[in-house]
This record gives C-alpha cells, structure tokens and sequence, in this order.
C-alpha cells in the first residue's frame, strides 16, 4: 500500500481569542478588533502515517495535541495546509459524544454508531457484542440519563470500538473505567492492529504510549518537536517537561564537596542500560571533598516517567558514615533486586550536610536506567529473592 | 475485500459548494439524518403518555373550535376551519421549521465540537421533524373534509405538488441563512422570533386572501400594491394552499374570499416563487456551507 493513510501536509490552525466572546451583535459591533488575540495551536506541522501504523500524540497541554486530532477528523478547518486522508475515519474524541440524556441506552448506541460511520443495519450485526462489551445487559431500555458516569463510558466505548474504521483517532479516552475494563479497551485496541489499521492516540499516559504505540510525535507550543520511537519521544517530552518546571534547576550547590562521578553498575555488569526487573542495581556515587566535611550525607532518588518518586536512600538515613576525608571517595547503593515495574527511571543524587541541611551539590534526573519487560513467559506478579541449591544425595 | 478507500483532502480554502457532490455526500450520511430526525420526535414525546397523539390533536381542536365558533358566531368566510387551516398547518411547518433550524446548530454544539458529519443535517433534520408533524396533521384536515363532505376540487389539487415544493424549498433556504448566521450572532434566533409574528399577518392565514387583493385596489397607486404583497413568497405558497384545499374563489354570491385570478395565473406565480426558493436556498446553502467550517471553533 503505497499512499500514507493520513498526509497532514504543513498545517497551521490560527484560533481568535477573544477576551469575552461577543455572540451577539451589539457585543460585536461594540468590541473593536484588536480585542481577539491570535493564537496559533498548531504551526507548520507536517506528518506522514502510513497505513497499519499506530501514532500517539504527546505534548503538555495546549501543544496542539487535540486541535490536530480535529483537523484530521474534518471538524476544525486548517488555517494552513492540507491533510489527505485515506479511509473511512472514526473519531472518538469524547466518549459518548452525542448521547442523549432522554434517550435510551439502546437508541444512543444506535445514534452514537451513526455519528462514528456505522449504517442502522452493521449496528443490528454487532449490537449485542457491543452490550456485552459494555456490560450493560439489563440497562439498554433505561434513558442513559439514569446510568452512572462509569456506565455511560463504558457504553460509549463500547460502540466506539466495535465500528469499523479503517482509521481511528482516540483522544484520551482510553484511561477510563476500572482496570479490568480497561485491560479489554486495550486488547481491542490490538486486535484494530493486527487488523493493520491506522491508529492515532492522543494520551498523557505516557507509559501507554509505550506499550501501545509503534511510534511517537510530540508537538510544542504548535510544532513538531520530536518524531521517532515512542520510549525516545516520551524521554524528550519529560526532558521538556522537566526543563518547563521552574522549580526544577538540574544542578546547583555550593560545591565545597561534590558529585566527581556516577556510575549505574547492573547485575550481571552489563552496561547496555538495562535491568531485569528482579536484578541488582549499583549507584557508584564518587565524592571529591574540596574543603573538609565531616558530616555529608550522600543520598540519591529514583524517578519514574510520571515524575514520581520510585524510591530514595541516603547515607544517613541507613547510619553510615561517609566519614571525614579529603580527596575522594566513592560510595556505594546496592538496590538489591530491582522490583520495579518496566520503563524508564531517572536518577537524582545529592550532597548535603547531615547537621544543618545544606546543600553541597545536587544533580537532578542526571542519570537513568532502564527495566526491560520481562519475556512473556517470565511474567510474575511478585519478585520474590529466591535461592537455588543443588546437592549430592 | 474492502472497496477501495475513500480520499479526503482539506485544505485551509473554504471549498465551494459543488451540489451533487454534496447532495451524494449528503445521501451517504442519511443514517445520521434519520437518527436526528427520530431523536428529535423521541425527545419531543419523552415522558408524555400520548406522545404523538398529541400532534393530531392539535388540529383536531382547532377544527372543533373554528366549527363551533364559525357556526355560533358566524364567519365572513364559510366553511372557516377549512380555509384556516389549509393555510395554518403549511404555514406552522415553516414556521417551526426555521425556529427549530436556527438553533439547531447552536443546541448541538456538543456534536458539533466532538464529531465529524455534513453540518446541513442539523437544520435538515429540524425539518423532518416537523414535516412528521405536517403529515399527520394534514391528514386530520383532509380526513376532516371527508367527513363533513367538503369536497375537493382535482383540478386546484393539481397544485399541490407545486406548492408543496415551493414551501420546502423556502423553508430549507431560510432554514440553511439563519441556523449559519445564529452560530455568529445568536440575536438571530430572537429576530426570527419577532419577525415570525409580523411574518404571520403579512400572509393570509386568517384573513380571506381576496381582502388584500380589494385593499389594493381601493387604495389605487401608480405601483401594484397587490404585486408587492404577493412578492412575499409565503403569501403565494399560502395561496397556494388555500386554492388546492379550500378550492373555491367566491364560495356564495358576492363573496369572494380567495384571491380572484385563474388558476393557470396561479400556477405561474408559483412557478416563478419556485424557481426563486430555488435560487435562495442555493445561495443560502452556499453560506452555509462556507460557515460551516468554522463552526466547531466558533461554538
């Protein structure tokens, strides 16, 4: 198949804001036009996704994710540009988009499944799987305007995946209902790849757009910052992210004692930068002492992609001393068995005085590792330290 | 096997409409069509006993009042309820009609702002809901002038499609200028509201048609004043109405309530409003059109 599925050929979306809206025709008269400010969401933006791939979409909020999304659904008109798509389309933008309150459960799937491109008569065929899937079987004759939020996503999600789409652009609506609902979203998601569609994902799971998609584009402030496999994407989007933050400086201190060097020493040494979830981890943290300290506390944090806290440690806090010394000195973490669940994690250590908290240095999210996904056949639900001997008898 | 994809291609120039394209663009999203017209009736009868019902016993009321009226109080116009009515349901389908369409992409801005779909079925389908309507409510008034031996006159009937043309096409052409221009100035929708009343007594609904007519001509001018009503298109659809239901010009000797001309005359004004509904509702769905790119930004 030769034609991309989706050309979005150097797109620009000019929106006017104005401060307050004027719909009606005194405001407008009224409101000199300088009043509405030009903002463009999205800037000279060029993609081509071929047939059969799976997109995500990332970017902070306001990157022009979800405006791009539109244009290529056909609801918002590029300023700029052109997209060319090929196929029929299925937009989910909002889960249940179009549900009406007073209707009931069955005559929304049948009007929702209109909207999404599904004739009454495909809609007959797969009306059953789509009640099963929503696991809504006594609730179809009920107006939905009685179901509870939950229901209503799932009903909504329900139709969205059983229509047929040649391409499908998702935004944000897969993180919704409780796991197990979502663990079927997901595998529906995989049977539309296997069936080689073309899949664009809008999403601020990142860790999603790593397990799902095959590759990834971020947009900032409107543009293309990145293009490629979606682990590189989603490392640069919290680069960027990180970067954004005020708060967040890389390094600072006042370096009479500071970091000379980091080492992260694996298990079994290799030093491809990753780990087995279950193996052993070393953070090799060496100490240059510029001015005598005789009460450093060396201490490091772990950080996952979400930017939380996996886990920390300091010399302190374990009671050991680094001990009053001049050059340099090298102390060891030994994280025994990593149990963290795949992806990416960042590194921040640091050097402070254990007595009144100064800071000496500090790098923050300097160093990284990764955890592999184990093999299929190697999944577990726990890790537990397991000891293996073999004797004569 | 799959048939082959379709293409799209958008691009930032607004595309100019090119109507049989669009009409088989149409055509291909009649499901959603349907599905807003029979959401639109079920909302409308949600939570009512009689649901539908409700719709024929509208005119059944106004036909047992104007007989019980006409016949206690006497009329200047015989067999009142007919000629009223005739003329009341088409004008009440254009009426609601364009009510309804004017804010029927405003009301779906949910949709609007979440879903892909040819924006036109939003006020198309506000008129297939009230067209349900006119179809069983036209059928009570000629079930009506059955029963009570009316008549009917096959050679004005022959009207009827004509004229029923004539008022569709109008109505979507208005329907398709205001449901565009509410989206940008929502004082539309009050305008329409005003300017409906005013509408209603500048067409003749409740007055014999021929009043104007005799007005006219007493009054005299260098102008045809009678012309210049008759230029208001709903005046000739309701006409219309009237000679193809009511039938009779001058009912009793010496009065004569419909407008006094041959009934090939006729045929030509219609004719004439049709071919300008026509051109209306081509160029007022080019407005549309063009707009409606913009409406999920402007909502």
């Amino acid at each position: 198949m030769g034609s991309p599925a989706i050309e979005v050929d150097a797109i620009s979306k000019k929106f006017r804001l104005y401060r307050e809206k004027p719909t009606s025709l005194k405001a407008r008269l009224i409101s000199s036009r300088n009043r509405a400010e030009d903002f463009w969401a999205l800037r000279d933006v060029s993609l081509e996704i071929p047939e059969g791939a799976s997109l995500g979409l990332i970017g902070h909020n306001g990157s022009g994710k979800t405006t791009l999304l539109k244009v290529i659904a056909g609801i918002l008109r590029p300023t700029e540009g052109r997209v060319v798509t090929r196929g029929r389309i299925a937009a989910l933008l909002e889960l249940g988009a179009g549900f009406h309150h007073e209707l009931t459960g069955r005559e929304n799937v049948y009007l929702n499944a209109s909207f999404l491109g599904l004739s009454r008569r495909d809609t007959d065929l797969v009306y059953d799987d789509i009640v099963a899937f929503a696991e809504l079987e006594d609730f179809m004759d009920n107006q939905v305007k009685f179901y509870s939020s939950g229901m209503l996503v799932r009903l909504g999600f329900a139709v969205a995946v059983h229509v047929d789409p040649e391409i499908l652009l998702i935004d944000e609506v897969l993180a919704v209902g409780d796991e197990a609902f979502q663990a079927r979203c997901l595998e529906r998601v995989r049977q539309f790849q296997r069936d080689g569609r073309t899949i664009v994902f809008v999403t601020h799971a990142l860790d999603m757009v790593a397990r799902v998609c095959d590759w990834a584009v971020m947009l900032d402030h409107g543009h293309v910052h990145a293009v490629g496999p979606p682990e590189d994407v989603v490392r640069e989007l919290r680069y960027v992210l990180l970067r954004s933050d005020p708060n967040f400086v890389p390094e600072e201190g006042t370096r009479e004692v500071e970091i000379a060097g980091v080492e992260l020493v694996r298990g079994r040494g290799s030093n491809d930068g990753s780990v087995m979830p279950g193996e052993d981890l070393t953070i090799q943290v060496d100490v240059r002492a510029n001015e005598p300290a005789d009460d450093l506390d060396v201490s490091f944090g772990v950080w996952d992609w979400r930017n939380l806290l996996a886990t920390d440690g300091s010399t302190a806090r374990e009671g050991v001393s680094v001990g009053r010394f001049a050059g340099k000195r090298r102390v060891r973490f030994r994280l025994r068995t990593v149990p963290f669940a795949p992806g990416k994690y960042w590194i921040t250590v640091g050097l402070s005085s254990q007595m009144t908290g100064h800071v000496y240095h500090v790098q923050r999210q300097r160093y990284w590792f990764e955890v592999r996904e184990p093999e299929a056949e190697h999944q577990r639900i726990v890790v537990v330290p397991l000891e293996v001997d073999v004797e004569d008898l | 096997m799959r048939a082959a994809p379709r293409v799209v291609e958008r691009t930032s120039e607004s595309t100019k409409l090119r109507v049989i394209p669009r009409v088989r663009e149409l055509y291909a999203y009649r499901e959603i069509l349907a599905n807003l017209v029979r959401k639109g009736l079920k909302v409308k009868y949600t939570a009512s006993v009689l649901g539908a019902v409700w719709s024929l016993l509208n005119p059944l009321v106004f036909l047992a009042v104007f007989t019980f009226v006409s016949k206690v109080m006497g009329s200047n116009i015989p067999s009142y309820p007919v000629y009223l009515l005739s003329g009341l349901l088409a004008w009440n389908l254009f009426n609601v009609s364009v009510t309804l369409s004017t804010r029927s992409v405003v009301d779906n801005a949910n949709l609007v702002k979440k879903v892909y779909f040819p924006r036109e079925l939003l006020p198309l389908s506000a008129i297939g809901e009230v067209l349900v309507d006119f179809v069983l409510q036209v059928s009570v008034l000629i079930l009506f002038m059955i029963v009570t031996g009316y008549g009917f006159h096959p050679a004005n009937l022959a009207l009827l499609p004509l004229v029923v043309f004539d008022l569709f096409t109008f109505t979507t052409g208005m329907a398709f200028l205001f449901a565009a221009l509410n989206v940008r100035y929502r004082d539309v929708q009050y305008l329409v509201g005003l300017g409906m009343i005013v509408w209603f007594w500048l067409t003749p609904i409740v007055y014999p048609s021929h009043f104007v007519q005799e007005q006219a001509a007493r009054i005299g001018s260098r102008i045809d004043l009678f012309a210049v009503y008759l230029l208001n298109p709903m005046a000739d659809i309701i006409e219309g109405f009237h000679r193809a239901l009511y039938g009779v010009v001058q009912p009793r000797a010496g009065t004569v309530i419909l407008v006094d001309a041959s009934l090939g005359w006729l045929a030509a004004v219609l004719a004439t409003a049709a071919v300008a509904s026509l051109l209306l509702a081509w160029l007022t769905w080019r407005v549309f059109f063009t707009l409606s790119g913009d409406f999920a930004e402007e909502l």
